[in-house]
């Protein structure tokens, strides 16, 4: 089975209130809150997957897209 | 498809309030519906009054916005004469079990096949933070300036008790739990309770204080914990989240359906 | 066809009346003195295959109707009393909503439990108003088993016309009385079904934007189209709106689509009326005893007429002006204090020659009493 890798980690700001639970329980300190206080992914790289935070997010604002590596 | 497909996305951003837990129990929902692959059209969402009840507004299904206390009963109609829709019942603590406490021991005694939600954040949280039957002694409310003297429904014992076939707790902190929940509720044929503890940073929250939303989730990591495991076991005092009861009985329409062969043979 | 003749209770009419109309749900609970209803549904319904659910409670009983009118079923809930009291807050709700269902109301003695066995006309205004807020509605009644029966088929084509709960305002007497009832032919009334949307998937429908003929077609639960039904203003999706336009404008359709059809919707009976220089005005088990009267008097040359209302709500202001102005006298017959005799007064352009002949203590108002009455007012010995 092809491995998955994180394509983008698109957050819809208009939606995002801010709460923050995303960035609190990211096992890899992925997100941050912007200077508008929306959540951001500053270090997309070091995501796994998880997708806790697309999960958690009240707000319906966060998708984890991923695709398949290239080998 | 993403949960994204089954919203309304005219209505978004939603109104709850930031970091209200609700909006996460709305995530959960639709990813259950999502992986068990439910047309929209063949899912009625009926729902109460109050912060919970707005649920219904945000997903593209029939969506049925009642009385206070009385979204099981009107979902009742809508199930019994038409058995073939999927009915999910999301609820608050305050509509679920104080104004709606009657139609719900009622709907788990019948057994009729639903879903029913209750999104226990322990307040009303649109009326501004009042005690609900959920709060428990000890709470601060805008009703108990001195704090409640109220003992709390455990939910999960009523539901048993009142002779529901699938009950479960989670929390909105435990979300994977919360999907597989919800999922095996609305595939259980019979009446089933999905309790999740929601957060109310605004007024639950604020009045008692519990912090931020993220505080608050991780308030319910630490009161919890999950049925068989060791740390339950050995704390007592957690509150239980699991699937307590799962089990089949003759479910309402079905009978009904007996009732129906019988009656036309007269 | 030979006709279908049975020996039946008025609750019996009403049911026969529902299963005619094509009722195919009912949600109920018990209280006498509407109880038959439930109970004679509960055997009828499943035999064809319809639904008969007793609920936990009143205020229960009345959202399951609801609920299931909405999948696309014809319903009907009865009550009595106190019953009646706890369904308001879902009668407004399907106001509101325009959610088309029955309300079978057999009224009895009141305030509170009042007197259960014994009959009264004392729900008139609760009928009306008994839920908050500006709203309209429509309450037939009858005097006897053929009218309730027609009624009733009347009330669900109503229901189903003008989207909104119909009010069956019987009473204990002719509920409980015993009488002779011809079932009509399939096809020998008129039964309206629902109007449902034609509009394929894909196209948008709108629950709550009236066609050019007032009517707004509907689609059941479960069907191609998802909309949104509440109890809170609404827009023509069925969705919330504090929009002062939106609020204003659903106020005026929910009270003007009943309102400006008062012609079309009232019902009545007239008894003696050509030459009438009294009138009584009366209805429901009231008006038995007033046509017995005018009847008796007839013979005596007494020029008495009847004006026997069908239906109550809306009030039908025109015709009691139009039928009472040129009578020395309006008696209105009622077993309450008075509730309909203040509308007639209301209407007519001599308030001061509109009087009450009543009896409130649980028997049913005589001839004679009526009788006292009209002497009273005539200033002769009965």
């Amino acid at each position: 089975m092809a491995k998955k890798k994180l394509k983008e980690i698109a957050i819809n700001q208009s939606w995002c209130k801010g709460c923050g639970i995303c960035v609190a329980f990211c096992p890899k300190n992925v997100l941050e809150l912007n200077d508008e206080g929306c959540s951001t992914a500053v270090r997309p790289e070091d995501c796994i997957l998880c997708k806790l935070c697309e999960m958690r997010c009240p707000d319906l604002a966060i998708r984890v897209i991923e695709e398949e590596e290239e080998v | 498809m993403a949960v994204q497909e089954y919203i309304r996305d005219r209505f978004f951003p939603q109104m709850w309030c930031e970091g209200c837990g609700h909006g996460t129990i709305l995530n959960s929902l639709l990813r259950a519906i999502e992986d068990l692959g439910i047309s929209k059209s063949d899912i009625v969402m009926t729902s109460g009054i109050g912060c919970s009840a707005r649920i219904s507004g945000y997903v593209d299904f029939h969506s049925l916005h009642t009385m206070h206390g009385r979204a099981l009963a009107c979902a009742t109609g809508v199930k019994m004469a038409k058995p073939e829709l999927n009915v999910i019942v999301p609820m608050g603590d305050g509509d679920a079990l104080a104004i709606g406490g009657n139609h719900f021991i009622h709907a788990c005694r019948r057994n009729i096949d639903m879903t029913a939600i209750v999104m226990n954040n322990r307040i009303y949280g649109m009326t501004g933070g009042q005690y609900s039957p959920l709060s428990g002694v000890g709470t601060m409310a805008t009703t108990a300036p001195y704090s409640s003297i109220d003992n709390a429904f455990d939910v999960v014992k009523l539901a048993e008790a009142a002779g529901a076939t699938f009950v479960a707790r989670t929390t909105t902190y435990h979300v994977a739990e919360a999907v597989t929940y919800l999922k095996k509720a609305i595939q259980h044929k019979g009446f089933s309770v999905v309790e999740i503890m929601s957060q109310c940073p605004t007024y639950y929250g604020r009045k008692n204080k519990k912090g931020s939303a993220v505080n608050m989730l991780e308030w319910f990591k630490e009161i919890t914990g999950k049925l068989g495991s060791k740390e339950l076991e050995d704390n007592p005092s957690l509150i239980a989240r699991g699937i307590f009861v799962d089990e089949d009985k003759p479910e309402y329409c079905s009978e009904y359906n007996k009732i129906i062969e019988r009656a036309s043979k007269r | 066809m030979t006709k279908k003749i049975k020996f039946v209770q008025g609750n019996e009419a009403c049911v026969e009346g529902a299963l005619y109309a094509g009722c195919s749900f009912f949600a109920g609970y018990p209280i006498t003195p509407s109880t038959e209803i439930a109970e004679l549904l509960a055997a009828r319904l499943p035999q064809h295959g319809g639904t008969f659910i007793q609920m936990e409670d009143e205020i229960a009983a009345m959202s399951a109707i609801i609920g299931a009118s909405l999948t696309g079923k014809k319903v009907l809930t009865a009550t009595s009393g106190p019953g009646f009291s706890l369904k308001q807050e879902a009668i407004g709700y399907a106001c509101m909503a325009e959610v088309p269902c029955v309300v079978a109301n057999v009224q009895r003695g009141g305030p509170s439990t009042g007197n259960p066995t014994h009959v009264a006309q004392g729900d008139i205004n609760q009928a009306r108003w008994g839920t908050h807020g500006d709203h309209s509605i429509i309450a037939l009644t009858a005097s006897n088993h053929q009218d309730i029966f027609q009624m009733t088929v009347d009330a669900f084509n109503l229901a189903e016309t003008y989207r909104t709960p119909v009010i069956l305002l019987f009473d204990e007497a002719v509920g409980h009385l015993r009488a002779k009832l011809e079932i009509p032919t399939e096809g020998e009334l008129h039964v309206v079904d629902r109007l449902r949307t034609s509009l394929p998937e894909g196209v948008n429908y709108h629950p709550y934007l009236p066609r050019e003929d007032g009517r707004l077609p509907m689609s059941d639960f479960g069907d191609v189209h998802r909309y949104n039904v509440t109890g809170l203003f609404h827009d023509m999706w069925g969705f919330p709106t504090a929009d002062p336009t939106y609020i204003n404008d659903l106020l005026h359709h929910l009270v003007d689509k009943i309102e400006n059809n008062v012609k079309d919707i009232t019902r009545y009976k007239e008894h003696f009326m050509d030459d009438a220089q009294y009138v009584l005005v009366s209805y429901g088990s009231s008006a038995r005893s007033a046509i017995h009267l005018a009847t008796e008097r007839r013979l005596r040359g007494e020029r008495l007429g009847v004006l026997e209302l069908q239906s109550i709500w809306p009030f039908p202001k025109e015709l009691i002006r139009e039928k009472c102005d040129s009578a020395r006298a309006v008696l209105v017959c009622e077993m309450n204090m008075g509730q309909l005799t203040a509308h007639v007064r209301a209407a007519v352009r001599k308030p001061n020659r509109v009087f009450l002949a009543n009896r409130t203590d649980g028997k049913l108002i005589s001839p004679l009493d009526i009788k006292r009455s009209l002497r009273m007012i005539q200033g002769r010995g009965v």
